[in-house]
């Protein structure tokens, strides 16, 4: 049903609007006497002041792989990630693990794993299809380069910032 | 050609040279610029933002500097960074465009505002020359003449551009700027009865004589008189100031190139220092209303109590300081005064919501052109009965 | 002024009067119209006729010239297009033309102030403002008044015609 919203009585003092005027203008001038009084602090002066430590724990940063606590790298290169990336930036090369390693019986692992970090929309598809818990999203945003090969993240880098997870998938843990 | 050999001749146009020189690539121009920078600056202060505050002058590239030079606000180098900008950017002209009309509206936008700074007298005198370029008699009349064929560059800029918001944005400013020059020039009309003068000189003459129009105590007293017109002017002020506003395009009235809803009409479809044009055309015309503002109400390059640049009035002690530092402090204060208003003007924008067309156009030809012509009649009949 | 800026101006405000008619685009027409105005303006400097000169710039190429272009904006005038010559209307044209020239010519001939030089003004800075009012307001006070009222009959006329409705 139409509602019809009734117009208010305006006095004339309201009606030549200066007085109202006035004070919009004294209100913006408290706002700029609070900004160089230095009173009010909202904007973060980015490189010298940073926001990490208030950071919440979902934040999605870089996508990186992570090694369990014995070593190994959790990845077991299903290429699910590959498969679901919207943007197509993560190849992964798989390979099979030779007989003679310890973590023989995984049966494979990446041989190359690269995110490109110039697709990557950091929407954390990756980490959520990930069966062995071996991707995932860090706290790191600043991620720049100067090239183009340089945004690509190989695996060793991947590695890098990823570092260590304990816990979490246990199925390929050596038998006590 | 008798006249090239006459030293007149050749004084007159060496020292409007140089005047039209300082005016406007020293003082102008530059506080173009920075206006732009202020504008950035006080808009982000009053939302709570740090605005530009990095850009310095880029030292640290002649060799045995090693710091960029960053001066106490930081920033400061924010306008050069700006211009150079514009100037590499890519001057791109699309292809559905009317090439000759497109070409000629950014110089049609910019060149009225810098002619109409001609008339302005910024200071007394300095070393026997009056600062003023051309002091003509019908100062004020040319002023309006100059900044209505302003409309011009606007106009051919939305249409030659052939594409739907600039069009839109180009009517509208033609309308607006038609509606507001008449409130603004009636609401100049009870300066002129007051001075009996269309000079701008003639009306600073009048101000240092009698004291400023806005503030009449400056000249030391206050008559019945004085008190009796302060109505009509305060008035004057007040609509004038509005029909400036609307004049300039700025914030309340700023519906030809209101970005949210037309795109910023009519130079959408401008680039680089086509666009740049528009913008120093836009910010100058705000420069020579707030110079027109300050002859007309607030006692052009005038301080209270001070001798002018003849050095006459004032207090005995001032007058032994010679007269082209009053010269110089006349221009001085001229241009801070302007500098003043230009900061209200900045105030203003960053305070109001944008009109609705409608209202804009109520407002000027009912309120407005009405207040300025009853004002006009205020002022006659005080100024008969007071004579 | 000098010669030189008097033909300067003088083949400014001719050659765009030309333009204003020789244009297929309306808007050039209007555009060249305001360019022509102009120099006319400068003319009125050169004889020392600032408030004219002014007041030529600020009502006709700052007011009706900016009304003109609006209306052709708004109405979308195309270009014209080239028409067949018409000799009957041509030679009609020229004719008056003509006529107009010749008439002019006689006339000229018999006014004996228009052979003559003005002398130049006495006073170099003439406050034009305020003799044009006082010309207006007592010599020439009743045809100013008859004009205002003129002026008030055709306002109200605008105003009652573009009313919607009238009842």
């Amino acid at each position: 049903m139409a509602y019809v919203v009734p117009r208010p009585n305006l006095t004339w003092k309201e009606k030549i609007y200066l007085p109202s005027i006035v004070a919009g203008m004294a209100i913006t001038f408290k706002h700029l006497k609070r900004m160089i009084k230095g009173e009010t602090h909202v904007v973060m002066q980015y490189p010298e002041e940073k926001w990490d430590k208030s950071m919440p724990d979902h934040y999605r940063g870089a996508p990186t792989l992570v090694t369990d606590e014995h070593g190994r790298e959790r990845c077991v290169a299903c290429q699910l990630c590959e498969f679901i990336c919207p943007p197509r930036a993560i190849t992964i090369k798989p390979e099979e693990i030779p007989a003679d390693n310890k973590f023989a019986k995984v049966e494979k692992r990446p041989k190359e794993f690269e995110i490109d970090m110039i697709r990557c929309i950091y929407c954390g598809l990756c980490e959520e299809v990930c069966p062995e818990q071996a991707i995932f999203l860090r706290k790191d945003y600043a991620i720049t380069g100067i090239t183009r090969a340089e945004m690509v993240h190989d695996k060793a880098k991947l590695y890098e910032l990823g570092g260590v997870f304990t816990g979490l998938v246990n199925k390929w843990n050596p038998k006590k | 050609m008798d006249f090239l050999t006459s030293s007149d001749f050749w004084f007159l146009s060496l020292t409007s040279l140089a005047k039209t020189i300082f005016l406007i690539f020293l003082v102008v121009l530059p506080m173009v610029s920075y206006t732009v920078y202020a504008e950035r600056r006080v808009s982000a202060l009053i939302q709570d933002r740090v605005g530009p505050n990095r850009t310095g002058f880029p030292t640290s590239l002649i060799p045995g500097f090693t710091k960029d030079f960053s001066p106490f606000l930081g920033g400061l180098g924010q306008p050069v960074a700006d211009a150079v900008k514009f100037l590499l950017k890519e001057d791109f002209v699309p292809g559905h465009v009317n090439k000759l009309y497109f070409w000629l509206a950014p110089c049609l936008a910019m060149m009225p505002a810098i002619v109409t700074l001609a008339a302005i007298p910024f200071g007394s005198e300095f070393l026997g020359v009056k600062m003023v370029v051309a002091d003509i008699n019908v100062g004020l009349l040319f002023m309006f003449a100059i900044s209505s064929v302003s409309v011009y560059g606007i106009v051919l800029a939305g249409w030659s551009s052939n594409s739907k918001y600039p069009f839109l944005g180009g009517i509208r400013s033609t309308s607006q700027m038609i509606s507001y020059e008449l409130c603004m020039g009636l609401s100049a009309v009870p300066v002129l009865l007051v001075c009996g003068s269309t000079g701008l000189s003639s009306i600073v003459n009048y101000q240092v004589r009698e004291g400023w129009l806005l503030a009449p105590f400056t000249n030391g007293g206050l008559s019945f008189r004085e008190i009796a017109l302060w109505v009509p002017i305060i008035i004057a002020f007040i609509t004038f100031t509005i029909s400036m506003f609307a004049e300039t395009n700025r914030l309340p009235f700023d519906l030809p190139e209101s970005e949210t809803e037309l795109v910023a009409g009519y130079h959408t479809e401008y680039s680089s220092m086509k666009f740049a044009l528009f913008f120093l055309g836009e910010y100058t015309a705000m420069i020579a209303g707030s110079a027109l503002i300050v002859v007309l109400f607030l006692g052009g390059w005038h301080l209270p109590f001070i001798p002018d640049g003849a050095g006459q009035g004032g207090l005995n002690f001032l007058h032994a300081i010679p007269s082209w530092i009053w010269g110089l402090v006349n221009i001085t204060a001229f241009f801070a005064k302007v500098a003043v208003l230009l900061l209200v003007f900045i105030w203003i924008r960053w305070t109001l919501p944008r009109f609705r067309y409608d209202q804009l156009m109520k407002l000027g030809w009912l309120y407005l052109f009405e207040i300025a012509l009853v004002n006009i009649f205020l002022t006659a009949g005080i100024l008969a009965f007071t004579k | 002024m000098s010669p030189i800026l008097f033909y300067l101006f003088a083949a400014m405000t001719l050659v765009f009067a030309v333009a204003v008619v020789a244009n297929r685009n309306p808007v050039a027409s209007a555009l060249s119209l305001v360019v022509s105005f102009l120099g006319l303006a400068a003319l009125f400097v050169g004889l020392d006729a600032y408030f004219i000169a002014v007041i030529q710039v600020l009502v006709y190429a700052g007011a009706v010239m900016v009304l003109f272009l609006f209306i052709i904006m708004l109405l979308n005038i195309q270009a014209e297009e080239r028409r067949k010559i018409n000799v009957p209307a041509y030679a009609a044209g020229g004719l008056v033309t003509v006529a107009f020239i010749a008439q002019l010519w006689f006339v000229l001939q018999k006014f004996e102030l228009g052979k003559t030089a003005f002398a130049p003004l006495a006073e170099k800075h003439v406050d034009d403002v305020r003799n044009v009012g006082n010309t207006l307001f007592s010599t020439h006070n009743l045809p100013f008044q008859v004009i205002g009222v003129l002026i008030l009959v055709a306002t109200i006329g605008v105003v009652v015609l573009s009313k919607r409705e009238l009842k």
